[in-house]
């Protein structure tokens, strides 16, 4: 092996001129189209040929991560699939020099192969291509899992055919570290493989984050073990529903790419299909003094609800790993609280006067502190900011109202709390043309505060309500929408020019497409088999 | 081609006495009554919803009556009979019903007959496609004119036909006595902006026939790309395809396509559209599009056919001779839409042209350039669609022709065009209001589907010069990817006017198909 990349680089050396000419023209032909862009890239003229049955990427020499590390182990397959497995590989490439290997190198001493992405996770690296072993170094698997898209990117092929990579020097960071994409599986159910996809997807895009919308009005999907009746009587069907064991495989998928899974029960609205498996968990809605046979939001004022909700989240606590939980919070129709005798009664006794804003902080304050004795941190919709419940310090505000969000963000980074933006990402609201452009203009920090303020941004969410979206058409609606979104949560803030953009897009798309996304076109043209 | 409309209307009066008992209802309460989830909805329906019948799936098969002109070896309907099988049983297994303790009949065939004779042919504007339904005690009948109107009662049939909760296929006592409102109910596919592989197309055509679509209009090639690869000008998709080894169609692909939409009652109208629209076909040709001059040099670039020259003739006579006969249907579409005139009147040469034929307007020398190619087109016997604005500029038509309106502007809404159109004599087609690439937020079905296509001034003379509509499906942002839950959601009927059939994003059809599994009533 040895001699093989040494006879390999000689030929760098007695061919510089014959490589000279071909190099500018291949180049000129033809780039590497990254997305989302590096921080830092210097691509240089010179060639590297690589061929798919010589090339392979394997531990660094020095890295702390060895061939026990699963995580990476499957990360090296795969990325060798995704760079030549969709092309014929010509059977001999025109010679000039080869690059034989990449070798990924861990750097710290826990290379965190065997954990799980969290807020903190470290998702630099640096990428050096050069004859004869190309290496990616990262301190910790995230970032190499990060490094190895990148490294897949950069390579592209020839006029005539034959897979290239250019002598470069890659440094690269997130500018935030929280990169989401909002999947919501009750107003449709989503088939499991549907969920991988998106996550193999992200993954392509440096997306970090799953934000998953589980349930809601309209269907309970989730299996829970503890209240099994829940998706036996809410879910749309048997079909439709995620078992322990789907959810454990969404899990895993997303942690092998890097991604958190943070899964969304939002209470104490969006609750409908709650009731139908947990009797008395909804508040009855009356009409004048009769009750009536419809349901409102979850019954703040029983005892019962918060034992429920007590083992219902110790069981989800255990079920995600993530050190995060959506509580949502959002949209809580008052009308079915204000008709209910015993609300009202309620109300009286806790003295909230007519302000159902209390009663709704009421019930977010008691189930936070549930949700705090399992040890787990908890995001929320802005309305529970906005309505004035007590917050721990690390709670996470998720702005999604798109009137005024820049004020929102001054707001609750004025108050000393972390937010994550969603509100000008609403990838469910279509409209003729290209849209992207929109998405990809947004800048997250444009907002009236300090730099303190700002740094209490993490980052954003593409996020693909499900009214009118399920299986049929999520992947063409989401991408390569949402990777508009990956680029601005991802690259430098002053990477924004369209016409580059459109161009590294339009490739990043075609490259989706080959790897079985089936992204929608950005406009007129065609891809590349 | 024979039109014996009349064998309807005997039918009717054949129908079992009981069935005059039932009024008709109004397709909501039939739907929520009777459960008939039929689409495009008939023109008469009426179900007992409490008789119901129990198919056997492995004994059940399609037959032809004794009586029908029509029998085994008819290629149109052997094959729909493997389809529709497949499309209502699926694969199995199935459950067979138990027998002896089953309160319902038991049904193991559905007669065809078949009026006309003619299987080998292709549908035409005038084909005849209604039919009756009978499924009853005594009949379980399917009856038609042609072998077309015989493919859409199956696909009704498919469509009456659900799954109770023990697995097994039930049908209600229904009579349907059904026919189109308008013969041409199209679908425009755009093939030049985006390529689509051979099998997308394929599937839009499967989909088509779940809707009782029968126009595949076709819009080939554009400025983008040519795709069609011509065996007169084979240079047309070797450089103006967007890659010519894998983004052309053979003629081999294009007479699958030929095929698979006769199979399924569709008509294939290609569009070569020009004089505009046509910058692909300048890679192929040169001197076929007109050089663009700046100031007194040309500049390079190119703008719509050259209508001056002879060469250019000379290539549509042979190029049309080639189109006119490798596409069946009475009707080629030639665009004549968006022709942009800056180009031509920066060629001194088209400006010599003018003032030596006394043209005072551009509209006049488009006017040429079509009435030319409208001469040539006649000469292969072949009838033409042209969009609006070959009428708008008053080019010379034959009385045959049909006019496509697709524009929607403030100062001539598209029913004032109608409106024009018909008042000049000529047939119209309707897209204006069904450019279902214009996407937008919710439901926009709603939209298209309020539609009335007669809803313009008019005299009934007029209003039946309406051919019926086109669903435009432009290329600028889709292409396979997107293409069939773009479509598919949306979609939009008048009775005899289209629709779709996947459980689109709409919850309650999503629910309704796996969530309520109903009971096969007694």
């Amino acid at each position: 092996m040895a001699r093989q990349v040494l006879s390999s680089c000689a030929l760098l050396l007695l061919l510089p001129l014959l490589l000279g000419p071909q190099a500018p023209l291949a180049s000129a032909a033809r780039h590497p189209a990254l997305w989302p862009l590096p921080m830092s890239v210097h691509l240089s003229e010179d060639l590297l040929y690589l061929t798919r049955e010589s090339f392979e990427i394997t531990h660094g020499p020095s890295s702390t991560a060895g061939p026990r590390c699963f995580l990476l182990e499957e990360a090296f397959r795969r990325y060798h699939e995704y760079i030549f497995g969709y092309f014929l590989s010509p059977n001999d490439h025109l010679g000039g020099t080869q690059l034989q290997k990449l070798h990924v190198t861990i750097t710290s001493a826990d290379s965190e192969c065997d954990a799980y992405p969290n807020s903190t996770s470290d998702e630099s690296y640096k990428l050096v291509v050069h004859c004869p072993v190309a290496v990616l170094e990262a301190r910790t698997v995230w970032g190499a899992l990060r490094g190895l898209e990148t490294f897949s990117q950069l390579i592209y092929k020839d006029p005539y055919g034959v897979y290239v990579i250019n002598e470069s020097e890659v440094i690269d960071t997130p500018r935030f570290g929280y990169r989401g994409v909002l999947i919501d599986t009750s107003r449709h159910f989503l088939p499991v493989k549907t969920i991988l996809t998106t996550l193999d997807a992200m993954a392509f895009n440096k997306l970090n984050v799953l934000h998953w919308h589980i349930v809601d009005d309209n269907s309970f999907p989730y299996q829970s073990m503890a209240f099994p009746d829940l998706s036996e009587k809410g879910a749309y069907s048997y079909a439709h529903i995620y078992s322990q064991a789907d959810i454990s495989i969404v899990i895993e998928h997303a942690r092998l790419r890097g991604i958190r899974v943070i899964p969304e029960f939002d209470t104490p609205g969006h609750t409908i299909s709650w009731g139908k498996g947990q009797k008395d968990l909804l508040t009855p809605c009356y009409q004048g003094s009769e009750k009536t046979n419809s349901f409102g939001p979850v019954n703040p004022i029983l005892n019962t609800t918060y034992e429920f909700m007590s083992k219902f989240f110790k069981e989800i606590s255990r079920v995600f790993p993530e050190e995060y939980i959506h509580l949502g919070g959002d949209e809580v129709d008052f009308d079915c609280w204000e008709s209910n005798p015993f609300v009202t009664e309620f109300m009286k006794e806790q003295s909230f006067g007519k302000d159902y804003r209390k009663l709704e902080s009421y019930y977010i304050q008691r189930l936070i502190d549930i949700v705090s004795s399992t040890n787990k941190g908890y995001m929320v919709w802005q309305e529970v900011f906005d309505n004035g419940v007590k917050l721990k310090q690390d709670t996470i505000v998720e702005v999604w109202k798109e009137e005024f969000y820049r004020k929102e963000l001054a707001d609750v980074t004025a108050a000393g709390y972390a937010v994550v933006l969603a509100a000008p990402w609403y990838l469910d609201y279509i409209t003729y043309g290209q849209d992207w452009k929109k998405y990809y203009a947004v800048e997250p920090l444009n907002f009236a505060g300090t730099k303190k303020q700002k740094d209490l941004v993490m980052g954003g969410t593409a996020a693909l309500w499900g009214e009118f979206v399920d299986a049929t058409n999520l992947t063409p609606r989401l991408w390569p929408r949402a990777s508009a979104v990956a680029e601005r949560l991802w690259s430098p803030k002053d990477v924004r020019n369209l016409d580059d953009a459109y161009e590294r897009l339009a490739e990043h798309r075609c490259r989706m497409v080959r790897r079985r996304i089936a992204a929608e076109p950005l406009y007129i043209g065609y891809c590349e088999l | 081609m024979a039109r014996p409309g009349h064998v309807g209307a005997l039918l009717l009066l054949l129908l079992p006495l009981p069935l005059l008992l039932l009024a008709f209802k109004t397709p909501a309460q039939q739907t929520e009554e009777l459960g008939a989830y039929v689409w495009p909805w008939p023109q008469k329906i009426s179900v007992f919803p409490n008789q119901t019948f129990v198919l056997t799936p492995s004994l059940f098969h399609f037959q032809y009556s004794a009586a029908s002109v029509v029998q085994p070896g008819c290629s149109v309907l052997d094959q729909a009979f493997v389809r529709y099988r497949g499309i209502i049983f699926g694969p199995g297994p199935w459950v067979t019903p138990d027998q002896p303790g089953l309160k319902q009949k038991v049904k193991s065939s559905l007669e065809v007959f078949v009026a006309v004779p003619g299987c080998d042919q292709f549908p035409e504007m005038n084909s005849v496609e209604n039919y009756t339904l009978t499924l009853n005690d005594d009949h379980f009948i399917l009856k038609a004119d042609t072998v077309w109107g015989a493919l859409r009662g199956l696909e009704t049939f498919s469509q009456l036909i659900w799954r109770s909760a023990e697995g097994m296929f039930c049908v209600k006592w229904t009579e349907i006595v059904d026919f189109p409102r308008f013969p041409h109910r199209g679908l425009l596919l755009d093939t030049s902006r985006h390529y689509l592989p051979l099998q997308a197309i394929l599937e839009t055509l499967d989909v088509m026939a779940y809707n009782k679509f029968n126009v595949f209009h076709w819009h080939i090639v554009d400025d983008p790309s040519f795709p069609y690869e011509s065996m007169t000008f084979p240079e047309l998709s070797r450089k103006g395809s967007y890659n010519p080894a894998t983004h052309i169609y053979t003629i081999g692909d294009v007479k699958a396509v030929i095929e698979h939409a006769r199979l399924r009652g569709i008509r294939v109208i290609a569009e070569f559209d020009t004089p505009g629209h046509t910058l692909s076909w300048g890679k192929g040709i040169p001197g076929l599009l007109t050089p663009c001059y700046s100031g007194a040099t040309p500049s390079g670039s190119y703008g719509p056919v050259n209508p001056i020259l002879n060469t250019t003739y000379e290539f549509m006579t042979l190029f049309f001779q080639e189109i006119s006969s490798v596409f069946p249907d009475f009707y080629l579409h030639l665009g004549g839409d968006e022709v942009d005139f800056t180009c031509w009147r920066s060629n001194p040469g088209i400006q010599a042209f003018m003032k030596e034929k006394g043209f005072d307007r551009y509209e006049k020398l488009e006017s040429f350039y079509i009435q030319k190619l409208l001469n040539i087109v006649s000469s292969y016997k072949k009838g033409y669609i042209v969009w609006q604005e070959v009428f708008d500029n008053e080019v010379k038509l034959s009385p045959d022709t049909v006019v496509h309106v697709w524009k929607e502007l403030e100062t001539l809404p598209y029913t004032k065009e109608m409106y024009n159109v018909t008042k000049a004599g000529y047939h119209v087609l309707l897209s204006a209001p069904w450019y279902l690439n214009h996407i937008s937020y919710g439901q926009d079905w709603q939209q298209a589907y309020k539609v009335e296509p007669l809803n313009f001034e008019g005299s009934p003379e007029q209003k039946s010069l309406v051919i019926g509509g086109e669903a435009c499906m432009w290329g600028e942002y889709v292409d396979v990817t997107n293409l069939t839950p773009r479509l598919c959601p949306i979609e939009k009927s008048d009775e005899g006017l289209d629709l779709c059939p996947l459980p689109g994003p709409g919850q309650e059809l999503w629910q309704r198909g796996f969530g309520a599994a109903r009971q096969c009533k007694m």
